[in-house]
């Protein structure tokens, strides 16, 4: 492990971070995905980060109208979608008016020079190149810049298709991505077999995408010629051996969905309401049909659980999705299904809020909201996936937990999931996920009450209507234990809030243990929860590969913990939990277990950069060793108080 | 046939005992709700339909405790949200004969929009909403069926807001099925239920219902039983549009106007008098407008069509893709895009 690590850390020049930035009309979003898939073909690891605009049609060639997809990719292991980009490709110039702050010396800038013009810094609102005050070459002067003419050589390279010269020019990302696949080397043929398809009825077009690619590959050989710049190797990453995918949160989330399908007894009805950034889900499972999926779009967020809660009382499983805005909206009812004791799943893809905040941005603040965002004693499961395609695992364990205890699932994704992607080993479907089948009450129709409960799970039974014998009735009221009938008893209701409250606890049994990263004598363990996984590893590892005393637990399951959390957080000086909120996870642990736990906080709507968390982990050991509370076998060094040396 | 097809009728022999869930209604004596409870569990033992396959969803409210007085499967939901929840158990299993218990305040103000959507879908489930033009659980509160002037709790001056229509919503959401009744009329209720029953598609029934305890008499103007057969018309498909106690009146729809006449007087004989048509749309929306004083208080089916329902679309749809692109293959599907590492 150690000697992974090193090498890791040698050789940063074996992974590598590009971003392509452009207007949102520009087609990023395009190139990106299909650089990611050149990327998947040749044979990297990866990670993303897609960003654009909430507004559909931002006003071209501002700030704000900027859409951007950043990809770290390389032969190592790779976490996160990276920090700073070693490439970026600017197609106009607010795309690079908005990343200059995040570059580095070295990065290396392509920009599309035919749009760098006045009217254009105008709509980037860049008045000081306007007014003089600044040249943009002094600007640039600063890195490794290569400047391409790419509308002419579009209109140039396609000049024998028969489309208007606009159509021409939109080509011109299919160009960009060309030379960036020149840059690394990464194969065509995946992209040519895309454009195929996609264009399949429109030969013009077809053509033109295809001429432009070609054309942007072929300009890196003028580059080589001229400039003496050559194309940059990246080592090839060592999979296991298997089946891949490239695959993001929400495809993940559909994916699973379908799965269950396959492996339920019971149908799946999945009600959802359109929001940013869930509503892919519902278009993937809409389009899939043919695999008998019930795929409904509600009238509203409302509508939608109260839907998925009616079918799973119909003897379906119910799954909602939604985001920050729509919980808010379905925490009525998701009380209903917890009240009523059924199975159901609740998608958030957690984004900024409050209100409507920042719909595209991601952020971790739902989860004293999932937890307790609900009127009176309202208990029930919580899960947060830790990367795209865990979002697969997670549903799959979601449905297992709600039927076999009865109970609402809420799993806490969020935009960062939903919509960044990494490679997935695909997993036997029929080999590794075992069927789920669901036992409805079938025993005799004399002894059915609703509220009798399992001894072990204390699960109720499911009744299905339509069956014989079984009619029975169940609501929003409480009821009494076993017999469900309406009950204002205020013994029953004390016995039925701690019945449904311990029944959550008991999920526990079936929730694995909190696995830890790290060296044995760790002293700070780094404790995330979901989709913060990758960039905390990213950094736990940078401190361990400096000899530092770290180690990193990162929770899929919020509610329940798993059991063995309080004896790990014990094993500790300290525990550091960074979470993209002001510390919601935080307040939980110190509550419940009373431990010497600090955050690390930031909400900008964008995921932890490696190198902040390298820093937290940093200070924290700083003030540990500060407190005197590192073993005596590590100490900071003279002066510098940023290395650590095992004595 | 599909799942969705198939049809309730069995041979089965109720009594409206068989649907008495033993529960003891918890209404005020005197409340309609009872004679409706009366006349669902004598229309549900006379449908034909198997017991188990009922299932009574409601939402909050006096009349949404409804399902607890049925021996059927039910579901009390919350507030306004029954024809969502309904959704969700008719399309799970379209097998089941689901029905909706709301109120003017549940189905109309809170749950407004679900009532609305459930209708324009034509969900194949039957919604009686129990209009008693006040909120009767919460103790007295004006509702969006209340009329201008109503003193209330939450009113005391008097209501300033218009009263909503609840059919003509039902109507503007181009409903299947639609009908109106009173709740002491149990004849005329077992009657419409039935025929709810038989109908593929979103059931409406609005039923004036007596709140003996807020808003007592407030339909006896024209239920009342001394006057009602000058006041209520009743409206019957391809019958001429005739009322009163000796029948002698009518009315004429014409040029888009509608006029009350007297058979017999100025030349008008009962050849004269607009026949009822329960699936022309512009004759519906028109006679639903219809209110007393100005003319005779319609009840009965104002509109009837056969249209797909939301759940026969819905897995036809399913059917179809599996035809045309082939049954789902997840396999397939998941694998879609990959490529392979083998083993170096
Ligand atoms: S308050 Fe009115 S509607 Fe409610 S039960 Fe009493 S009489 Fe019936």
């Amino acid at each position: 492990m150690e000697e992974l690590i090193e090498e890791h850390r040698r050789s940063e020049k074996r992974r590598v971070v590009a971003k392509f930035a452009g207007d949102s009309g520009d087609g990023i979003q395009l190139i990106g995905s299909q650089f990611t898939l050149a990327t998947a073909i040749y044979g990297n690891d990866f990670a993303v980060l897609p960003e654009f605009p909430a507004e559909i049609r931002a006003p071209a060639g501002t700030t704000y109208g900027v859409s951007s997809f950043q990809i770290q990719f390389g032969g190592l292991d790779i976490l996160t979608p990276g920090d700073v980009p070693d490439i970026l490709v600017a197609m106009n110039p607010a795309a690079l008016k908005i990343n200059l702050s995040n570059l580095k010396p070295d990065t290396i800038i392509v920009i599309n020079e035919d749009e760098f013009d006045e009217i254009n810094f105008k709509k980037a609102g860049w008045t000081s190149i306007i007014s003089g005050e600044e040249k943009l070459d002094d600007i640039l002067s600063k890195y490794s810049v290569i400047k391409v003419k790419m509308n002419q050589l579009v209109v140039e390279a396609l000049k024998d298709v028969n489309i208007a010269h606009k159509e021409k020019v939109r080509t011109r990302n299919f160009f960009a991505l060309g030379l960036v696949c020149w840059i690394f080397g990464r194969p065509l043929e995946p992209i040519l077999d895309f454009v195929k398809e996609k264009f399949s009825k429109n030969p013009e077009v077809k053509k033109a995408n295809e001429l432009a690619l070609k054309a942007g590959y072929n300009y890196g050989e003028t580059l080589e010629i001229q400039h003496k710049f050559t194309p940059i190797y990246i080592p090839r990453y060592q999979f296991e051996p298997g089946k891949y995918r490239y695959i993001s949160g929400n495809e993940a989330f559909a994916l699973g969905i379908v799965t269950l399908k396959e492996k339920l007894n019971i149908p799946v009805v999945f009600a959802s309401y359109p929001i940013t950034p869930a509503s892919d889900i519902l278009h993937y499972l809409s389009a899939w049909r043919n695999f008998g999926i019930i795929a409904l779009q509600m009238e509203d967020e409302i509508a939608a659980v109260n839907t998925a809660i009616g079918a799973s009382f119909a003897g379906a499983l119910g799954i909602t999705a939604t985001s920050g805005p729509g919980l808010s909206l379905k925490s009525e009812g998701t009380n209903l299904a917890v009240m009523t004791e059924l199975p159901l799943i609740i998608i958030d893809n957690q984004r900024s809020g409050p209100s409507t905040g920042m719909p595209t941005k991601t952020e971790q603040t739902d989860l004293l909201f999932a937890m307790y965002g609900r009127h009176g004693e309202s208990p029930l499961i919580v899960l947060a996936p830790t990367s795209p395609g865990d979002c697969f695992n997670t549903i799959i364990e979601a449905a297992r937990l709600a039927i076999k205890y009865m109970t609402p699932v809420i799993i806490l994704s969020d935009g960062y999931l939903a919509m960044g992607s990494e490679p997935w080993k695909i997993p036997d479907i029929e080999k590794s996920i075992s069927k789920i089948q669901v036992e409805f009450y079938k025993g005799d129709p004399k002894n059915f009450t609703p509220y009798s409960r399992d001894d072990e799970t204390l699960a109720r039974p499911w009744a299905k209507p339509g069956t014989k014998g079984l009619e029975h009735r169940i609501g929003g009221l409480e009821k009494s234990n076993v017999y469900g009938k309406v009950s204002y008893d205020p013994q029953n209701h004390d016995l039925m809030v701690k019945m449904r409250s311990e029944k959550i606890r008991r999920a526990q049994r079936d929730i694995e243990e909190l696995q830890v990263y790290g060296p044995a004598d760790a002293e700070l363990l780094v404790l995330g929860w979901g989709s913060t996984f990758g960039s905390i590893r990213a950094a736990v590892e940078y401190a361990i590969s400096k000899g530092w005393p770290v180690a990193h637990a990162q929770l899929r399951h919020i509610n329940p913990f798993p059991k063995n959390l309080g004896d790990v957080l014990a094993r500790y000086k300290r525990v550091l939990i960074p979470e993209l909120n002001l510390g919601q996870l935080l307040l939980l642990i110190r509550g419940k277990f009373a431990v010497d736990a600090v955050g690390f906080n930031k909400v900008t709507g964008t995921p932890f950069k490696e190198s902040d968390l390298r820093q937290a982990i940093e200070k924290e050991l700083i003030n540990l060793e500060k407190e005197g509370k590192i073993s005596k076998h590590i100490k900071i060094e003279e002066g510098g108080a940023k290395t650590y040396a095992v004595s | 046939m599909q799942k969705h097809m198939q049809s309730h009728e069995i041979d089965v022999k109720y009594t409206p005992k068989d649907f008495d869930s033993g529960e003891e209604p918890r209404w005020c004596p005197g409340c309609g709700d009872y004679a409706i409870l009366n006349a669902v569990r004598q229309a549900f033992s006379q449908m034909g339909i198997p017991k188990e396959k009922f299932v009574i969803v409601s939402g909050i409210g006096c009349s949404s405790r409804f399902p607890y007085y049925m021996n059927t499967y039910g579901f009390h939901g919350i507030h306004g949200r029954a024809p969502a929840i309904a959704t969700g158990v008719k399309v799970a299993n379209p097998d089941l004969s689901v029905w909706v218990v709301t109120g003017d305040g549940d189905g109309l103000a809170i749950g407004g929009n679900h009532l609305m959507h459930a209708i324009r879908r034509n969900v194949d489930i039957k919604i009686l909403l129990f209009d008693n033009r006040i909120y009767g659980l919460t103790k007295g509160q004006y509702s969006p069926t209340s009329i201008v002037g109503q003193e209330t709790k939450s009113s005391p001056y008097g209501v300033i807001e218009r009263p909503m229509d609840p059919v003509i919503l039902a109507l503007s959401q181009r409903a299947t099925f639609v009908a109106k009744v009173i709740d002491t009329d149990i004849k005329r209720q077992i009657d419409i239920f039935k025929e709810a029953a038989k109908h593929k598609g979103t059931a409406f029934v609005q039923i004036y219902q007596n709140c003996v305890v807020f808003n007592d008499g407030a339909f006896e103007d024209f239920a009342g039983k001394e006057v009602r057969s000058e006041r209520l018309i009743e409206l019957k498909h391809g019958q001429p549009m005739i009322f009163g106690k000796n029948l002698d009146k009518g009315i004429i729809v014409k040029d888009l106007k509608p006029q009350v006449v007297k058979i017999g007087e100025n030349g008008i004989t009962k050849d004269d008098i607009t026949i009822y048509d329960e699936t022309n749309y512009m004759l519906n929306l028109l006679v639903a407008n219809l209110h007393y004083p100005e003319f005779p208080e319609p009840i009965g089916i104002i509109r009837r069509v056969r249209e797909p329902t939301y759940e026969e679309l819905l897995y036809d749809q399913i059917e179809t893709a599996k035809k045309k692109r082939g049954e789902g293959n997840i396999k397939r599907l998941i694998q879609a895009n990959s490529w392979e590492v083998s083993p170096s």
